[in-house]
């Protein structure tokens, strides 16, 4: 029997690695044969290649086609801004908000439960609620006119289907904001007071609190919360696409035309597009991840 | 202890700012005239609503088709990740690292660039415009998500229970109905709320997979905004809303009636992706 001892363990080991094989199986054919095979096709489609077509060949042309189109380096920039802005705003705003929510006995409750009613609901929606209030024949519009600020609706300035995406920008805080606040108050009630109370003995000032016991604390949890914010906002379609403009539009939108573009030939431009949107989000989540490194550290 | 003054004022601005929006839409829906510069509708009618609710509609079919989609992406990712969660939270083997990153990845690279990629081997294969098809586009963002919640589930889970249940000649079966299935409610619950939503919510996955043939709410509601017809838009708006909150709602009720564990903040922030 003890000869049979590593022999057994041995199977058993084996039998252990072949269980966890058998329970990650679907999930990888998910991650792996769904999202690795987009990804790795676009790649190669980008590149020129076509499954299923005879007569292709390699070529950067959909690169340089990009490169050389000005509405496509204006986009990149665009949507660059959008992002950042929205991930940076929704941030600060949380944080604000979540040290209100967390500093206020009455109404605390009700601004939590409130906070929670726009997370379920689409941007879609989102989106037209924007553009109800803030087109030039929109709520605020309105409110402007009763004040006596505009007369006509020309009068207001432009925040939908704008030049720079105010009705975007807002769109985007209005149902992120609340996200990162829920993220930063879980990180808040895990026990910021006591400590804050400590601090405040020792004679630290609110700013010195906030920078050295609260920031820190809950850096991490809304961290990772900006990342799913930069992410979504980066490689977002139907936000922009109801109040944005077609032109300069972001990345996303621009993939989007050029890929039911009726000229065949644009097409590669839009996986192209696909890809460098893969790209950038991903550079612009580990320079983010880096930086909020570096502030978790620097106390 | 200096008490803020303008908090009051402050949080007042907050819940107007956060409802607002969404009472507009309210009203909109039920609003048959409301013309510049008019602060209130000049008169109201149930138009909109009737068209909306009419059983012969689209709207009623997108919501079957919606509701169809969704399910189906909420059962197979929380099965999915019912497994991958138990081997991501319970074992240690080598290349854990590179599933977890692996599983972040759809998280972070949009899901644009994903479809345009494979939609070629989509219509290869004649997914591409069909119900399937969409399913398989949705399981790609929800499925990370239900694995992630599962897996931190099953950490607090002790494999004792199903030993206990296995050595007094329970199948594995009725081990994984009777004793696995109830530990991990709460969580499992929570994963196809979760992913339930990423599907209903999905725009522009349905819009390259489904190619407009595969009509769901939100492809309804995009082309409701823009035709113009601002009371029809805010009714399917409503319609395509309600059911999230109340699931969500209704979930966070069925959690704390159960005496839950799982932190209801994880899975509010969870939503942030929905």
């Amino acid at each position: 029997m003890s000869a049979a001892g590593p022999d057994t363990e041995q199977r058993a080991a084996r039998r252990a690695g072949l269980r966890v094989a058998v329970l990650l199986a679907p999930a990888l054919l998910v991650v792996v044969g769904l999202f690795g095979t987009g990804l790795g096709l676009g790649l190669l489609q980008s590149l020129g290649y076509q499954p299923y077509l005879p007569g292709w060949s390699w070529t950067t042309d959909a690169y340089t086609g990009l490169l050389d189109d000005r509405a496509v380096r204006a986009s990149f920039v665009l949507t660059l801004r959008m992002s950042v802005l929205a991930t940076a705003g929704s941030a600060v705003l949380a944080l604000g908000i979540a040290m209100l929510v967390h500093s206020t006995r009455r109404g605390r409750r009700l601004l939590t439960a409130v906070l929670q009613v726009g997370l379920p609901v689409p941007h879609l929606v989102g989106a037209l609620a924007m553009s109800l209030m803030l087109s030039q024949s929109g709520l605020l519009s309105r409110l402007a006119y009763a004040a006596g600020l505009t007369s006509s609706p020309a009068d207001f300035p432009a925040l939908t289907q704008d030049r720079f995406g105010w009705a975007v920008l807002a769109e985007y805080l209005w149902k992120e904001t609340p996200f990162v606040t829920i993220v930063a108050l879980t990180a808040l009630a895990r026990g910021v007071a006591p400590l804050q109370d400590v601090a405040a003995t020792l004679g630290a000032r609110p700013w010195q609190r906030f920078r050295h016991v609260v920031l820190p604390l809950v850096a991490p949890a809304v961290g990772a919360a900006s990342v799913v914010v930069l992410a979504f906002t980066f490689g977002s379609y139907e936000v922009p696409a109801v109040l944005g403009r077609p032109y300069p539009a972001p990345l996303a939108v621009v993939a989007y035309q050029r890929f039911t573009d009726t000229d065949l030939a644009v097409r590669p431009q839009a996986v192209a597009i696909g890809v460098v949107l893969a790209v950038a989000v991903t550079a612009l989540v580990a320079v983010y991840l880096r930086l909020l490194d570096r502030l978790g550290t620097a106390r | 202890m200096r008490r803020a003054v303008g908090a009051p004022l402050l949080v007042t601005g907050l819940l107007a700012g956060l409802l607002a929006p969404l009472v507009l839409l309210a009203v909109w829906s039920v609003t048959r005239t409301w013309r510049y510069p008019a602060l209130w509708p000049q008169s109201f009618g149930d138009r909109a609503v009737r068209v909306v609710t009419d059983p012969g509609s689209q709207i009623l079919s997108g919501l079957v088709t919606s509701a169809g989609i969704a399910a189906t992406v909420a059962v197979v990712s929380g099965a999915v990740g019912l497994a991958a969660g138990r081997a991501l939270g319970l074992h240690s083997f080598p290349g854990k690292g590179f599933v977890r990153f692996a599983l972040l990845a759809p998280v972070v690279v949009p899901g644009i660039t994903v479809s345009l990629g494979i939609q070629v081997v989509f219509i290869h294969y004649r997914l591409a415009d069909t119900v399937p098809g969409v399913v398989l586009a949705h399981l790609i963002p929800a499925t990370p998500y239900a694995t992630l919640v599962l897996a931190a589930a099953y950490t607090r889970f002790d494999t004792a229970f199903e030993d206990q249940a296995r050595v007094l000649g329970t199948s594995p079966l009725r081990v994984l109905v009777h004793v696995t299935l109830p530990a991990l409610r709460p969580a499992l619950t929570v994963a196809m709320m979760l992913t339930f939503l990423i599907s209903w919510n999905e725009y522009v996955l349905t819009l390259l997979v489904g190619g407009g043939s595969v009509t769901t709410l939100p492809l309804l509601l995009f082309s409701a905004i823009g035709s113009g017809d601002t009371a029809l838009a805010a009714a399917l708006a409503l319609v395509v809303s309600v059911p999230p909150l109340l699931l969500v709602g209704v979930t966070a009720r069925a959690l704390t009636g159960a005496g839950a564990s799982t932190g209801s903040g994880e899975t509010l922030a969870a939503l942030g992706r929905a």
